[in-house]
């Protein structure tokens, strides 16, 4: 096996390398980037033109500066971007370095570890796909470097790393379903793990709430295990929003208590798939009533997690959509719910004066409140005109026209000016139902803010403005109500467009759960389904070890069962077995010798046998080599053949 | 290792050369990972610590499905090997001192072609071949021939690394053959001894065949050198020059041709010298040996059977 590299090799790996590195470009910095692309085509270059590689030193003094580079970019040089962006260039420099199949084969072996730092960044089906195909070439470049000599055609490569390839899925699935999943992370997870995401916040002020609704991310999914409600009624919650400052609501530090509630009618069961959003609190429909494991419940009804939402997570849910709570609301807490910046918003003040006067009683005066919005001529927009100092007035009093967060703050400000504790709360209304994958796509278009006002007697009543003055956007989403501004993606008129997009959000949906989603309480959740209740690590060890044994069983069946030497001839199969009788009666056929040499030893030694293996060596010479009909001599060939056992 | 022993002529089917075809049965293919095969498993650990770390789904995944292909890669490496039937062919006579090529022949009754064989006494020198489907190749072992005589092979390893690295196959075959190997021929430069004309009487010089005489017709068997070639380059056929001299003059070597002082080594190097000096120059020559008697004659064979005669004096 010659130890040097012929060019077809070298620009193999070439490729292979630029493919994985793609898509990590535009998460470098542009010059290591230009770097790794001059060192692979410097690398090209020398091959083609067969010059020798640069000297060590050089490259040395590459690595140098490219550590330096990352380093000043990055201030560390570990961590999983800097790390990422060292190893593309100590991989860009190895190939400069790679003389002989060794340093071919750690290239090859570095570069389905770069595979994997792809995963960091994305999981997604393309992403598979492409890595998949990655993989494929990569291999392929393994195995071309043991052929002989460099085939004429890529294909047989390719098509043996499609076969190894191919032949390993079987193991990989059940290594992935039965190898014990251990909850990471082993050390500290780098910090910059933590992808910036769009999603709500804990603040809200003009445009926040726009911005989010902008994008057509999936928040989460859900799985409904009782009857979908009617989308008007999926109010998700998120953070509340308590302190106002004449600008922006912010959410308290958050208070745990229990809180008494009163259900009036049948729970809502479903389970939550939500995208990691960098933010402590999990989304669940309003109201709440368990809570999923590891996570606590405010007494606003926000659900934390102790750890911000890193990666996608799943948890069932119950709620109640008819409720009361909160009649017993501590009172520093309601005095909280009417807290208004002084000197802000003096027409407001001046209406809810007006209001407090002509009404007597606080759910007279939020009716009315209510029925202003659906009255006066509001418009509901994504793009409002910017406001100025005093927001609230402006909105109401001029500009009419704003977003959720524009009504909801507007009347949560108009609430507590009247003496009626308000505060906002913010989080998911609707979602789109996926009738292909059956379950509900809830995304941050659906993105939303409502109002709760604290009645007496009846605790915290949720009032929606946004529903008095754009009622389509409460009950069909906001592409059904006609906003001016909407983005194109989002308007749902085009059919197939439609369902195509619902087909691939199922696909991503299935995707997310089966497999990015397998956690280590998934893996306990299956084997329980198969009856292995509490499997210790020893029976999962059993289990993996016997299931792999077999699938290496099956695939040895079919990668071995060509090595079967079939002869086709029935003269030659009946002249073979004759031998084998023979040789079990110790008188095997010499490799060299003639079945006449072969019949006169045995007639030699076993003068018994003499006539019947003349007889039959005679024929099967005259079958095989005369010319001989065949037919009934066939026949008798064998029926000479078996009286010889006698 | 003596301790050993016992165990790996066991294992390794240490019986002494094998006579015809070796099958390679399942029961003589041996795989171990390779270095590099060693250094994959590592950077699978690797990969495997990460994606627990980080949650990786798809980290998992493509570690597994390179595990997967490790564990099927073994199954190929042994598919590479498994039912190959190995033959020796006929080696080449070779001087001592050079190396010797004994050519094994690789049949594949199977449907399936081999890639990447290699048939070899140590790993520094091979050859690798491919055997189609149903078909034969030939690899060679070479072996350094040392010393004079009959030299056998020993045990040969068939090996392969196809078709990922990540594993060495083999198999070890000691096959009943041999190749002569001539005794390494005394530096040039020895004049001949002595002709002897019409087997009797001295001749006393040994110049006679360089005064040219005529043409004949060409027989098989005459020295290329006397071919005329200016003629055949006319289109004459091929003639053969004659030389006058003492016209069956020949030459007797024997171990006493040599000076007597010479160890009995360097005195068969100085008579194969002789001998390929004799058949250089179309002498006809025979040769005495202790255990040879071959008479004078010319011609390629019959330096081929001197030259055995001296490798197993």
């Amino acid at each position: 096996m010659s130890a040097n590299l012929d060019l077809r090799h070298t620009l193999w790996l070439t490729l292979a390398l630029a493919l994985v590195t793609a898509p990590h470009v535009e998460r470098l910095p542009w010059w290591l980037s230009g770097l790794v692309a001059m060192l692979l085509l410097w690398r090209t270059y020398l091959a083609r033109a067969r010059r020798d590689l640069p000297p060590r030193a050089l490259l040395i003094v590459i690595v140098a500066g490219a550590s330096a580079g990352v380093y000043f970019q990055y201030g560390t040089l570990f961590g999983r971007d800097a790390g990422v962006a060292l190893l593309v260039v100590m991989l860009g420099l190895k190939l400069l370095e790679m003389h002989n199949r060794r340093d071919a084969l750690l290239l090859i072996f570095l570069s389905y570890f770069l595979v994997i730092t792809n995963f960091l960044y994305s999981q997604t089906i393309p992403t598979a796909l492409y890595m998949l195909a990655c993989v494929w070439f990569i291999t392929g470049g393994m195995i071309g470097i043991n052929y002989t000599r460099s085939p004429q055609s890529v294909l047989p490569q390719l098509r043996t790393s499609a076969l190894l390839l191919g032949q390993a899925v079987p193991l990989m699935l059940v290594l992935f379903v039965l190898f014990p999943r251990v909850q990471g992370p082993l050390w500290g997870m780098p910090a910059d793990t933590q992808r910036a995401s769009t999603g709500l916040s804990d603040t809200m002020s003009p445009g926040s709430v726009t911005d989010v609704a902008l994008s057509d991310a999936v928040a989460f999914r859900v799985e409904f295990k009782t009857p979908i409600p009617e989308s008007k009624r999926m109010y998700w919650r998120g953070p509340v929003l308590w302190d106002y400052d004449g600008r922006t609501w912010r959410a308290p530090r958050r208070m745990y208590a229990r809180i008494k509630y009163d259900a009036r009618d049948q729970p809502v069961d479903y389970s939550v798939t939500l995208e990691p959003h960098g933010k402590a609190w999990l989304f669940a429909l309003d109201l709440p009533s368990t809570v999923p494991p590891g996570t606590l419940v405010t007494n606003d009804f926000q659900l934390i997690s102790p750890r911000p939402v890193t990666a996608r997570m799943r948890y069932d849910m119950r709620s109640y959509l008819d409720y009361t709570y909160g009649a017993d609301e501590p009172r520093p807490n309601l005095d909280r719910a009417l807290e208004l910046p002084a000197g802000f918003n003096p027409r407001t003040l001046e209406l809810a004066r007006s209001l407090r006067a002509r009404h007597k009683s606080d759910a007279a005066i939020v009716e009315a409140a209510y029925a202003m919005f659906g009255r006066e001529r509001f418009t509901y927009t994504l793009a409002p005109p910017p406001l100025g100092v005093n927001m609230v007035d402006e909105f109401l009093f001029d500009s009419r026209a704003g977003f959720c967060e524009h009504y909801s703050s507007a009347f949560a400000v108009l609430m507590r000016a009247a003496g009626i504790p308000a505060r906002v709360v913010t989080g998911y209304l609707g979602g789109e139902a996926n009738p292909i994958g059956d379950y509900l796509i809830v995304r941050q278009a659906d993105a939303h803010a409502w109002t709760e006002v604290w009645l007496e007697g009846r605790g915290w009543v949720r009032v929606d403005p946004t529903a008095a003055v754009s009622p389509a956007r409460i009950e069909r989403g906001l592409a059904a109500a006609d906003v001016a501004g909407v983005p194109l993606f989002m308007r749902g008129d085009n059919v197939v467009m439609r369902r195509l997009r619902l087909t691939w959000d199922s696909l991503a949906n299935s995707w997310n759960q089966w497999v990015l989603g397998y956690t280590p309480e998934r893996q306990r959740a299956l084997l329980t389904r198969v009856g292995l209740d509490d499997a210790t690590w020893r029976t999962l060890a059993g289990l993996l070890l016997a299931a792999t044994g077999a699938v290496i069983l099956v695939v040895a069946f079919f990668t071995l069962r060509r090595l079967r030497v079939r002869v086709d001839d029935p003269v030659v199969r009946i002249y073979l077995a004759f031998c084998r009788k023979l040789a079990a009666k110790g008188l095997a056929r010499d490799a060299a010798e003639g079945p006449f040499a072969y019949a006169e030893r045995v007639s030699a030694s076993r003068p018994d046998l003499a006539s019947r293996v003349r007889d039959f060596v005679a024929l099967y010479v005259g079958l095989r080599y005369g010319g001989m009909a065949r037919g009934a001599n066939v026949a008798r060939l064998k029926k000479l053949a078996q009286e010889l056992r006698a | 290792m003596q301790l050993l022993r016992p165990f790996t002529t066991w294992l390794f089917r240490l019986h002494g050369p094998e006579r015809g075809e070796v099958v390679l049965v399942q029961r003589r293919i041996f795989i171990l990972p390779s270095k590099a095969g060693v250094m994959f498993a590592a950077v699978l650990l690797l990969m495997l610590t990460g994606s627990i770390n980080y949650a990786l789904s798809l980290g998992f995944i493509l570690t597994f499905l390179l595990g997967g292909l490790a564990v099927v890669a073994m199954l190929h490496t042994f598919r590479n090997l498994a039912g190959l039937r190995v033959t020796a062919g006929k080696a080449e006579p070779v001087f001592a001192g050079d190396v010797a090529r004994f050519p094994i022949a690789l049949r594949n009754p199977t449907r399936t072609p081999r890639f990447g064989l290699v048939v070899a006494r140590d790993e520094t020198d091979h050859d690798i071949v491919d055997v189609p489907a149903e078909g034969a190749s030939v690899a060679t072992a070479a072996v350094p021939a040392e010393r004079r005589g009959l030299l056998y092979p020993g045990r040969l390893t068939l090996y392969t690394r196809y078709p990922v690295a990540l594993y060495r196959g083999w198999s070890y075959v000691d096959l009943d053959t041999h190749c002569v190997v001539y005794p390494r021929p005394a530096p040039a430069g020895v004049p001949l001894p002595p002709l002897a004309a019409g087997g009797a009487e001295g001749s006393g010089h040994g110049e006679g065949h360089d005064d040219f005489y005529g043409l004949r017709q060409y027989h098989p068997g005459d020295s290329p050198r006397h071919i005329a070639w200016k003629a055949a380059a006319r289109e004459q056929g091929l003639l053969t020059k004659q030389f006058t001299g003492y016209a069956p003059a020949e030459l007797r070597l024997s171990l006493d041709s040599a000076p007597p002082h010479l160890p009995l080594e360097d005195k068969i190097s100085r008579l194969t010298r002789w001998v390929l000096d004799a058949d250089a120059a179309g002498i006809a020559y025979a040769l005495s040996l202790p255990n040879a008697s071959i008479d004078a004659a010319t011609g390629v064979a019959h330096r081929e059977r001197c030259l055995h005669a001296l490798a197993l004096v």
